[in-house]
C-alpha cells in the first residue's frame, strides 16, 4: 500500500459569501510531483495556502500522515516547517542576506546551531546554483535568483513536501528557465512536490499527476499524458486549447 | 558698571560673553530632555504599536481575546489624550496635579522628560503601527511558511524593516522635541529658551537674546538631522557585495553594486 503525507478531503473554502473551495479531495503520494493547472481565480493558490495553514478552510478536512492538521501533536509552527512553501512573489526577508534567509528558520524554529544551519543552507544554495551570492540581499539579485535563493530556503528547512505558488508567473521570461529546471532536479530527487503552475510544459514533462481546477472544484485529474493528450472534460480541453495556443 | 554696547553685533558679544554658560546649560538640558524623550517614546511607541497589531483569530480563545480587545482600548485612549491636548498643558496637568494630589514634587528636568516620552510615545505609537504596516505582507508570510511564530517573524523580519521604514520620522519627531522642550519653560524646567527668558530679562534685550537662541536651536536640529543620516545610512548595509569564486578562478572576488 502507498504512504499518503497528505490527504484532502471535502474541503471547503469561502471568503465571506463569496465560496473559493468547493468539495476537493484528492492525496498525494510520499514522493509524487503534483501539478495543479486552471484559470485564474479557479482557487488554486487558495487550495495550496489551507494547506500551508495560512488560510483555515471554512470545512473539510485535511490530513497530514493520517492525522487533522488542526489536531496534530505537533505545533503549527512544526507543521509549517514541514510543509515548506515557495510564493510567486518570493517572499524572501529583505533585511537579511541569501544565506541568513536560509539560516534564520532553522536556527529559530529547528533550533538547529549557527554551523549546522550555514552548512545545511550552503548545501542547498550550492543546489540552486545560488551559493556565490550568499552575501547578496535581495534587492540586490534578480527575480530568477531570487525565485532560486527562496527555494533554497524552504530546503533548508528539510520539509516533507514543499508547495510552489505559481513559482515562474512573476518572472521575466528568460529567467523562468532556470527556475524550472531547478524544481525539475527536485522533482526527481523523490522530494514531494504540489506545484501551482502556468507552466504547462513543467505539468506535462514533470509532474506525475496533473489537477485541473475551474471555478473551485477539480474538474478532471489524471496522468499528464491523460489530461494532455485525451481530456475528458470539455472545460479541460477548453483550458487547454486556450493556453497552449497562445 | 561696565560699559554698555550700543550696536547689534555689540550685543550679541556682550550677551554671549555674560549669559554664554547660561546658555550652554539650557542647551545641555534641552538636548538631555530631546534625546531621552525621543528614545524612551520610540520605546513607548514600540510597546504600543506591537501590542496593538497582536493578531485576533476565530479560534483564539475567550479569554486571549477580552484581554487583548481590553487592551486595545486602554492603548487607544492612551493616543487620542496625549496626541490630542497641548504639550504644554499636559506638562502643567502633570507637573502639578502630582504635587497636588500624589504630594509629590518632582525635580523639573524628571518631569520635562516624563512628559516629552508620554507625548512622543502617543506619536510614535501610530507612526511604528504605520511601519509595521507598511512592510509587505509577503514578509510576514514568508516568515510564517517556514514556521516561524508571530513574535519572531515581528522581532527578526517586520521591526528591523519597519524601524528602518520610519527612521525619517523619528528624526521629525527628535526635531519637534529639541523645539518643543521650551514649552516646559511653565514648569520652571531651565531649558534652553527658559534660559533665554531670564537673560533677557536683565538688559531687556529680547530681540537679541532670542536671536541667539534662535541659532542655537538651529544648530542643534541641523547637527542632529545630520546624525540620523548617518544612522540610516549604517541601517541600510553596504553598497555592494562580494562575489567569490568564479569559474576560471576559485579565489577571485568580485565586488557588486547595488540595483537602484
Amino acid at each position: 500500500m502507498s504512504e499518503y503525507i497528505i490527504k484532502v478531503s471535502h474541503l471547503q473554502k469561502s471568503f465571506g459569501e463569496n465560496p473559493v473551495l468547493n468539495d476537493i479531495s484528492f492525496d498525494v503520494e510520499k514522493g509524487e510531483t503534483i501539478s495543479i493547472i486552471g484559470s485564474s481565480g479557479s482557487g488554486k493558490s487558495t487550495l495550496l495556502r489551507c494547506i500551508n495553514m495560512l488560510e483555515n478552510p471554512t470545512d473539510g478536512v485535511i490530513e497530514f500522515h493520517g492525522r487533522d492538521i488542526r489536531n496534530l501533536d505537533i505545533s503549527v509552527s512544526q507543521y509549517r516547517s514541514k510543509v515548506g512553501m515557495v510564493f510567486q512573489q518570493f517572499n524572501l526577508f529583505n533585511n537579511k542576506t541569501v544565506l541568513e534567509n536560509c539560516v534564520i528558520g532553522q536556527m529559530k524554529v529547528l533550533k538547529k546551531s549557527r554551523t549546522d544551519s550555514e552548512k545545511t543552507a550552503r548545501t542547498y544554495l550550492e543546489r540552486v546554483g545560488m551559493l556565490k551570492y550568499e552575501n547578496a540581499k535581495p534587492m540586490q539579485i534578480s527575480g530568477g535568483q531570487k525565485q532560486r535563493a527562496a527555494i533554497a530556503r524552504a530546503l533548508s528547512m528539510s520539509p516533507e513536501v514543499l508547495l510552489f505558488d505559481e513559482p515562474t508567473s512573476s518572472l521575466d521570461p528568460e529567467m523562468v528557465e532556470e527556475v524550472l529546471k531547478t524544481m525539475k532536479s527536485l522533482a526527481h530527487t523523490g522530494l514531494t512536490m504540489i506545484v501551482v503552475t502556468h507552466e504547462m510544459s513543467f505539468a506535462r514533462d514533470v509532474s506525475d499527476r496533473v489537477l485541473f481546477m475551474d471555478k473551485g472544484v477539480i474538474a478532471e485529474q489524471g496522468v499528464p499524458e491523460v489530461i494532455f493528450n485525451n481530456p475528458e472534460n470539455p472545460r479541460t480541453k477548453e483550458f487547454l486549447s486556450r493556453v497552449i495556443n497562445k | 558698571m561696565p560699559q554698555l554696547p550700543n550696536t547689534f553685533g555689540g550685543w550679541i558679544v556682550f550677551i554671549i560673553d555674560e549669559y554664554g554658560e547660561l546658555f550652554l546649560k539650557g542647551m545641555a538640558n534641552t538636548l538631555l530632555i530631546a534625546i531621552l524623550g525621543t528614545i524612551i517614546g520610540f520605546l513607548i511607541g514600540l510597546v504600543v504599536a506591537i501590542a496593538k497589531t497582536i493578531p485576533v483569530r476565530k479560534t483564539d480563545k475567550a479569554f486571549k481575546k477580552i484581554v487583548l480587545k481590553i487592551l486595545n482600548v486602554i492603548l487607544s485612549v492612551y493616543v487620542e489624550v496625549f496626541r490630542g491636548t497641548p504639550m504644554m498643558v499636559q506638562a502643567m496637568v502633570i507637573y502639578y496635579g502630582a504635587a497636588q494630589y500624589l504630594g509629590l514634587t518632582m525635580d523639573p528636568i524628571f518631569a520635562g522628560i516624563l512628559i516629552v516620552s508620554v507625548n512622543t510615545g502617543a506619536y510614535m505609537a501610530e507612526i511604528v503601527r504605520g511601519g509595521i504596516i507598511s512592510v509587505d505582507k509577503g514578509q510576514t508570510e514568508g516568515a510564517m511558511s517556514i514556521g516561524m511564530t508571530h513574535w519572531q517573524t515581528m522581532t527578526s523580519i517586520v521591526l528591523p524593516q519597519a524601524v528602518r521604514n520610519i527612521m525619517p520620522s523619528i528624526g521629525n519627531e527628535f526635531v519637534v522635541n529639541i523645539k518643543d522642550s521650551s514649552v516646559l519653560n511653565v514648569i520652571s524646567v531651565s531649558e534652553l529658551f527658559f534660559t533665554a527668558k531670564s537673560a533677557a530679562g536683565t538688559y531687556l534685550k529680547y530681540f537679541e537674546v532670542f536671536f541667539i537662541a534662535g541659532a542655537i536651536y538651529l544648530v542643534l536640529t541641523f547637527t542632529v538631522t545630520r546624525i540620523l543620516r548617518l544612522i540610516e545610512r549604517r541601517m541600510d548595509g553596504p553598497d555592494t557585495y562580494v562575489i567569490t569564486g568564479s569559474q576560471s578562478d576559485s579565489m577571485s572576488v568580485l565586488k557588486v553594486k547595488k540595483r537602484s
